[in-house]
């Protein structure tokens, strides 16, 4: 808060502004909602919306949970990090695994090796019916992808947790309808508005730290459709593939199998956010494995539940 | 301007605008422009639509593409809803707010609209002013964006004719005196060649006046330019004493937005409608305790009294009082799929607060086209009428005019929960 001017009519640079809007629409969905949830990941956005819900609530409790929805395929330096500030900020965090829908057969893999990324929309849906809860609050953001820049900010699914894309509530001036019959659910969005940019930018103002694998480190890769695939247990070299170590850091952190890491000597959030602004990819063409199957994989995803 | 300028110094705040016009009126070309100009689209982004471009048998890179998100719209080559857009050009982050030309979707734009400070209409140099420029502009003018930027277009197929603008701009004039829009700019354009949108071109040497983003760079923010009286909502209460700390024991936090002017510690308040007075003990963001507050700023307003307030009262300062009232009159546009039925009651939810309202009169409903007034006994989807509501609670209200946060509403119809209605208060 810094930037503020003290001179007549001052307005907020475009940090404090987007800061703003975020605390206002979770102080919204605490307004309105009578059981949300947090959805955290231990990744760089969902390690926002944290700092963003301290700055709403302190010095009181967060009046939500935390949910993470664990594929099982993650990388245990992110989940290491999920548990620890979790802990940090004394707060309920709720984990729901996939791999426990599978037992309950309701995720059936086509594969033993297919990516487990969208069967987590099962896991979510199983756990919003199980906790009763009437809001997620998500730290989507519409410039990662086109069928996101189309949501609203507070997203209304049905009892089948679906999006309708064509059929979505109005949504005016920062008038949020938070309202659902019971079944139903409401997805929120603070950070709807931020670009990767901004994220960046703001984890280092307020010096959040994040997990390693955000950083320039060594790692063992095979360039794979123009892509870099980490080798792990999990995606282990087949024959004929030529393992490379390279130093690379992740811009976005998901399911192992189906997020690469980029090349970068960067090791700091000021040398990332450098690369950010100078990138001539977007994150999640650089790194999503998921997204490049179709043009409209994200919005049919999120027709099924998925955040 | 290179990407790595952008660094330093995004500090002239966000400006958040509107795209409207029709389908052909080359928007999405615009807007595709804009962010190829200021290198906003990134590499791959660029070679996906030039690989669609490329199969629907285009000769160049068609970039509408960019603003159309969901499989419907690529399908039939249309935009259905609203789309946000992102980009930020070394002083300023921009929010696009991309609205639908078509006339069933009106809803769409007075939605985009009513978070945006300026918008852009665009008019086809070809075709002049149209029955659509005319409603965009009134519902541009309706939900109260201050200012307006006509774009006359694709003056690269009138020659880049200087009669021709001067002659829409003529008539739009005209038409924008009599609804009574004050601030225009006017504009000749090639979306398509990128002429006057950041880069000025050859072809318009006659035309002195900013390029697009020059306007864009220096046009005010919301709440820049005008004194207005401190309007804080409350959102939520904060009461810790669970939490152990001693400290915290008697900690009351009410948390919300200034919606508009500011505050300061020391600052005499009443709590509206109840009229509590008290003082301004401490203004808190996580923590840090801060001296004033200005508009857009979320924080915690302690006060020096122990006075009964909850989520849906409004502080104000003790000398810029709100109208407290059970009846308001507003300029309300119906949004739902139902019509607009007189005899239910509804919920207005306006600010924090909600309150069960019925209809008492439907004044006029507005023929947009023509703007003239005609009687209405039901209102349908895109309709815009006057109306009064009787409330069943008090709101406090101000006039949308002058301030665009106290004046709105929503209504919500409560079998569906669905957002129906968006209110102005006269």
């Amino acid at each position: 808060m810094s930037a503020l001017a003290l001179q007549q009519h001052a307005t907020l640079a475009h940090l404090d502004w987007l800061e703003s809007e975020a605390i206002h629409i979770l102080r919204e969905v605490a307004g309105q909602c009578s059981n949300p949830a947090l959805l955290f990941s231990g990744g760089k956005d969902s390690l926002v919306l944290l700092r963003l819900a301290e700055k709403a609530f302190r010095p009181g409790r967060f009046p939500f949970p935390l949910l993470n929805i664990d594929t099982g395929h993650n990388y245990t330096e992110v989940i290491d990090f999920r548990d620890l500030r979790a802990c940090q900020l004394n707060e309920r965090l709720i984990v729901r695994s996939v791999e426990d829908s599978m037992r309950r057969g309701t995720v059936v893999l086509k594969s033993s090796g297919e990516s487990r990324n969208k069967h987590q929309s099962v896991t979510l849906l199983e756990a919003i019916e199980e906790f009763g809860f009437d809001c997620c609050i998500g730290g989507a953001r519409r410039d990662e992808e086109k069928a996101r820049a189309k949501e609203r900010i507070f997203s209304f699914r049905d009892e089948f947790g679906q999006w309708d894309p064509k059929n979505q509530r109005p949504e005016l001036w920062d008038l949020f309808n938070a309202r659902v019959h019971k079944g139903e659910n409401i997805r929120a969005f603070p950070i709807s508005n931020w670009t990767e940019l901004d994220v960046w930018q703001y984890i280092e103002r307020e010096r959040l730290a994040l997990p390693s694998i955000y950083f320039a480190h060594r790692r063992e890769v095979i360039r794979r459709n123009g892509l870099l695939q980490p080798v792990t247990e999990l995606t282990p070299a087949r024959a004929g593939d030529v393992v490379e170590e390279l130093t690379v850091r992740f811009r976005t952190v998901g399911d192992i199998t189906c997020t690469a890491p980029v090349e970068s000597d960067a090791d700091t959030v000021a040398s990332i956010i450098e690369e950010t602004a100078t990138t001539t990819i977007t994150e999640r063409g650089e790194t999503r494995l998921d997204d490049q199957t179709s043009e409209a994989s994200m919005e049919q995803r999120k027709k099924e539940g998925y955040f | 301007m290179s990407a790595i300028e952008h660094l330093p110094g995004i500090d002239n705040g966000l400006l958040r605008f509107l795209t409207c016009g029709s389908v052909d009126d080359g928007k999405s070309t615009l807007i595709g422009r804009l962010l190829y100009d200021t290198k906003t689209i990134l590499a791959d982004t660029l070679h996906a639509i030039a690989r669609t471009s490329e199969r629907r048998g285009l000769e160049a890179v068609d970039l509408s593409l960019l603003t159309d998100g969901l499989s419907a719209e690529r399908e039939q080559g249309i935009t259905i809803d609203v789309a946000y857009r992102y980009f930020t050009t070394g002083r300023r982050k921009y929010i696009i707010a991309d609205a639908p030309g078509h006339e069933q979707y009106t809803r769409n734009m007075v939605t985009a609209a009513s978070t945006a400070n300026l918008a852009i209409i665009l008019i086809d140099a070809r075709k002049g002013l149209l029955t659509q420029t005319r409603r965009h502009s009134y519902l541009a003018h309706l939900v109260g964006i201050p200012h307006i930027v006509v774009a006359i277009n694709k003056m690269d197929l009138v020659d880049y004719d200087q009669t021709t603008f001067d002659r829409i701009r003529g008539e739009y004039r005209e038409f924008a005196a009599t609804l009574g829009i004050g601030d225009v700019s006017f504009i000749p354009l090639s979306a398509l060649n990128g002429d006057m949108l950041v880069d000025r071109g050859e072809r318009l040497a006659w035309y002195s006046g900013p390029t697009l983003l020059d306007i864009l760079e220096n046009a005010p923010t919301a709440h820049s330019e005008r004194d207005e009286r401190f309007r804080f909502p409350v959102q939520y209460v904060c009461r810790p004493q669970k939490s152990g700390d001693p400290k915290l024991h008697d900690y009351r936090g009410f948390m919300g937005r200034v919606e508009s002017g500011e505050i300061a510690v020391g600052d005499e308040v009443l709590v509206l409608p109840s009229e509590q007075r008290s003082r301004i003990k401490a203004i808190e963001i996580h923590g840090s305790s801060l001296p004033r507050a200005i508009a857009e700023q979320s924080v915690t307003l302690l006060l020096e009294d122990e006075v009964d307030v909850s989520r849906g009262d409004m502080i104000v300062r003790a000398q810029e009082l709100t109208l407290v009232t059970r009846r308001i009159e507003a300029m309300l546009c119906w949004l739902g799929d139902t019509p607009l039925d007189p005899q239910r009651k509804y919920l207005i939810r306006q600010t924090t607060r909600e309150t069960k309202a019925i209809i008492e009169a439907i004044d006029y409903r507005l023929d947009i086209n023509t703007l003239q007034q005609l009687p209405a006994e039901r209102l349908g989807m895109n309709d815009i009428a006057r109306a009064t509501f009787k409330l069943a609670q008090p709101l406090c209200v101000d006039a949308y005019r002058e301030n665009r946060s106290t004046g709105a509403f929503i209504v919500i119809d409560e079998s569906s929960n669905n957002t129906v209605g968006a209110g102005m208060i006269l």
